[in-house]
């Protein structure tokens, strides 16, 4: 099927006006990265966990009830940035203040509640520096913590914007867009970490 | 204030003096050289804030050469220590330099030789190929620029303040950990890879985007010319290998910082881990290297066979089979761990089975050619010294992925010779007849052939003289990275080996004066028409060097061989189109900027002055903010503009 030269021109527009599609779609492929990132991390843990150096294991440390809520704050935190990426595509202007403004509250709960749990490891003499085990520990739990205080970071800087604005521009859906997506991945993350670290740990 | 930083750093012996010196006056021979000629605000201008990708093509072949040229004098000093250190003679560098040298050498050659030259040549000829007016994200493009040359200052800065790495460019663990080396040398080497990491990883998305959302109408995936296809599917070899290079490196500065035990021998830490993560990301790394360069030879043996490229399909599915192997062959570069016989049984047979596509490549170009027209240019020379050298190279690779042999040469010379077979034959040779052929492109006139000849001589003899003796050390026993020896009877080889390494500094010699000789009769060598070798795929298809839009209008593809097919149609559509405004990016210091706080934020960890750490990371993430809120970041050229521009080429 040859397309004559007029009808191509019509079907294929100009290649720098479709901004968001390029935008979310290499947004996807540098998720995928931090994926391979987060694998990488995974599979030292798997080796090292049982390296404890005649140190506490996971059994002994992790307390799974205080874990679940931590969990359900985090999924409740990725929810309302689903709810608030849906809101901006709706340009509901409000609505996506409100469910993003969640997202950093419930975000900061759950990272105040990892804080708390290092603190708590930690005064009881269980540092990363004690065994191979709580090193690759530390190392997995605080690089999803990094992630969280990013996201965190991002939505007063995409949310000022969006106040200013009378309606939603394309800009701010586009990168709300990604900071959803950024907070669901986060949110996937730490079920693995949930499943791999914790339950496994303990079960 | 300082941390760890005090003049102690800036003692050093005479002869890492001598370099120190000679880094210093060459940056500032530059510095004069520009203020003389007025040149700053064109260089901000014109080229560093640049987000064309032609312009950042350039600045990455330009930075590239100039590592090249670093990284021979290393491999010179090497083999001038290994041709007089033998029984009482304990040559001109001290131990503690020569692991410097070797692994900067490793570092450099591999991180900013050869994935620079590689995403120099993709950034310019890229888009063109398939029609883009520019790369996806632009100004991530200049992004992961900075972030790559602030990575290389590291290598650079390191020869005057303080010690590079003495731990190997692979820096195993535990060597490579704070217990063995509590110096800054592998702080050094950890921070140029970790922030030319991220940039590399940036550039990878930005080129798998473009490929996939940004060709001409009518370029299906299986229309595109093979160089694209070579670059996406290296580009996700690059997706998917550098978090693990990061991840790894990541964990191993924890290791040094905050006194993890991830990789170290104490506290149950796992040295072999950081082993395996790093050849989970290098062995995909050598294919990364490679394929963009077999790319580049699948575009020029088809226009200098005056052929089209045989077996366009197996081609396509070789380079995927390539990538997807090369993730389950890592654990060849240490059958020696004592994983047992069934994993290195599995490991082998994949490094075996990785030579069929690769095999299958081989004889696609000499089909090809086979029966064609040949026109025996320069970069035709370089594809047939390829051929000759990377099937050797290929071979003795073969040789070892049979564990029991392996075990027998394993860290030995014969693996260095193996190695540089297969990156100087395959990759460098790759990326010389890529800029051979692509010059005239990019500058409007063809290099000198004579001249060019003369280097790729110098570099197949050369290369024969430097690295055949290695594989016979290898058998003889001698292993890698030795400062000393004892065995009388090595020396003759690494005299020769020697006597090798001077005969390719004359080829890059002539490289140089190439150059100089082609820009002085550039008047006799001009591009006239963009199409300097008859070419067959859409670069040529434009004006050499292409102006900043590449087309005025954007082609539309029917067929492989896109611009082959349009000079031998009868039809001429392009005369009857009318210009219209074009959308263009502009040019922002961000990139720079947030590159040049990432070389402070690497130097403040590596002195331990944290408030240079904390202060260039606000910075940078300011200069994120203030380019997220920048109000217009493109401009429309008018369509009056782009007509004069093309009157102008095409009288």
């Amino acid at each position: 099927m040859k397309a004559s030269p007029t009808t191509a021109h019509e079907t294929y527009p100009d290649t720098h006006h479709d901004a968001y599609s390029k935008t979310i779609f290499g947004f996807w492929i540098y998720l995928m990265g931090d994926l391979i990132f987060f694998g990488a991390l995974f599979a030292t843990y798997t080796v090292l966990n049982e390296s404890t150096f005649g140190g506490p294991t996971a059994r002994e440390l992790f307390n799974l009830p205080y874990t679940l809520i931590q969990s359900l704050v985090l999924l409740f935190a990725s929810f309302m940035a689903g709810l608030g990426g849906t809101a901006a595509h709706r340009k509901e202007k409000g609505r996506t203040l409100l469910f993003f403004s969640s997202t950093f509250v419930l975000g900061s709960l759950f990272l105040g509640m990892e804080i708390n749990e290092f603190a708590r490891l930690i005064a009881a003499g269980n540092r990363w520096d004690q065994s191979a085990f709580l090193s690759s520990y530390f190392t997995v739990v605080a690089t999803l913590g990094v992630h969280v205080i990013f996201g965190l970071l991002w939505v007063p800087i995409l949310l000022i914007p969006v106040l200013l604005e009378k309606s939603l521009s394309h800009v701010s859906i586009r990168r709300l867009t990604c900071l959803k997506m950024f907070w669901q991945f986060v949110n996937i993350i730490w079920i693995f970490i949930f499943s791999l670290v914790y339950l496994l740990g303990v079960g | 204030m300082l941390g760890r930083l005090t003049l102690e750093a800036f003692k050093h012996d005479w002869i890492e003096y001598l370099a120190g010196i000679s880094m210093v006056l060459g940056g500032l021979f530059i510095v004069i050289l520009i203020t003389y000629l007025g040149r700053w605000k064109w260089l901000w201008k014109e080229w560093i804030t640049s987000v064309d990708h032609k312009k950042i093509g350039i600045m990455y072949l330009i930075y590239s050469f100039l590592m090249l040229a670093k990284g021979l004098v290393d491999a010179a000093m090497m083999r001038a220590q290994q041709a007089v250190a033998v029984g009482e003679s304990m040559g001109y560098l001290t131990s503690e330099h020569y692991q410097q040298i070797f692994t900067a050498h490793g570092v450099t050659m591999i991180f900013f030789v050869a994935m620079g030259v590689m995403f120099g040549l993709i950034n310019l000829i890229l888009p063109l190929q398939i029609g883009a007016r520019d790369v996806a994200f632009p100004f991530l493009n200049n992004l992961s620029f900075w972030f790559f040359a602030s990575g290389g200052m590291f290598v650079i800065v390191s020869l005057v303040i303080g010690v590079y790495s003495g731990a190997g460019w692979s820096g195993y663990t535990p060597l490579s950990g704070i217990k063995y080396n509590p110096g800054v040398g592998v702080d050094y080497w950890l921070w140029s890879i970790q922030i030319s990491g991220v940039g590399t990883l940036l550039s990878g998305i930005n080129f798998i985007v473009t490929i996939l959302k940004m060709r001409c109408p009518g370029m299906t995936l299986m229309k595109m010319p093979i160089f694209v296809w070579a670059t996406f599917v290296t580009m996700i070899l690059v997706v998917f290998a550098f978090p693990i290079l990061n991840a790894a490196t990541a964990m191993l500065f924890t290791d040094r910082l905050f006194d993890t035990h991830i990789f170290t021998a104490e506290y149950g830490g796992n040295p072999m881990m950081y082993i395996n993560l790093f050849w989970a990301w290098g062995h995909p790394e050598v294919y990364i290297l490679i394929l963009p360069a077999f790319g580049i030879f699948s575009e020029i043996v088809p226009v200098f066979s005056h052929k089209k490229l045989f077996g366009y399909t197996s081609m396509v599915w070789a380079l995927v089979a390539i990538a997807f192997l090369s993730f389950i062959v890592w654990l060849h570069h240490f059958f020696t761990m004592g994983a047992g016989p069934n994993v290195n049984a599995f490991f082998g047979i994949m490094t075996m089975v990785i030579a069929v596509p690769t095999g299958v490549k081989i004889f696609n170009w000499i089909f090809t050619m086979f029966r064609g027209h040949l026109e025996l240019k320069t970069p035709m020379y370089w594809f047939l010294g390829f051929i000759f050298l990377f099937t050797i190279g290929g071979l003795s690779g073969v040789l070892m992925s049979i564990p029991a042999a392996d075990f027998q040469v394993h860290n030995s010379l014969f693996l260095i010779a193996h190695f540089h077979n297969v990156i100087i034959g395959g990759v460098v040779f790759g990326f010389f007849a890529g800029y051979t052929y692509w010059f005239p492109k990019f500058t409007g006139f063809k290099l000198n052939e004579t001249l060019g000849k003369y280097a790729f001589w110098c570099w197949v003899i050369g290369f024969l003289l430097a690295f055949m003796p290695l594989y016979l050390l290898g058998f003889m026993g001698a292993s890698r990275r030795l400062d000393h020896y004892d065995v009388a009877e090595w020396q003759p080889l690494f005299l020769v080996a020697g006597v090798g390494t001077l005969v390719i500094l004359a080829g890059v010699g002539f490289q140089v004066l190439q150059v100089l000789v082609s820009i002085k009769q550039r008047k006799e060598n001009r591009d006239t028409n963009g199409d300097p070798w008859n070419g067959r795929t859409l670069e040529w298809s434009t004006a050499s060097p292409p102006p900043f839009y590449n087309f005025a209008f954007v082609p539309e593809v029917h067929e492989r061989d896109a611009f082959w097919v349009m000079k031998h149609s009868k039809i001429k559509e392009k005369a009857i189109r009318k210009y219209e405004d074009i959308h263009m990016p502009k040019n922002t210091a961000m990139g720079f900027y947030i590159g040049f706080f990432s070389f402070l934020f690497g130097f403040g960890v590596i002195w331990a002055m944290y408030w240079l750490v904390a202060l260039s990371f606000i910075a940078m993430i300011a200069c994120v903010i203030l380019h997220l809120y920048q109000k217009h970041p493109d401009y429309h050229v008018p369509a009056d503009e782009v007509k004069m521009i093309e009157r102008k080429q095409n009288p």
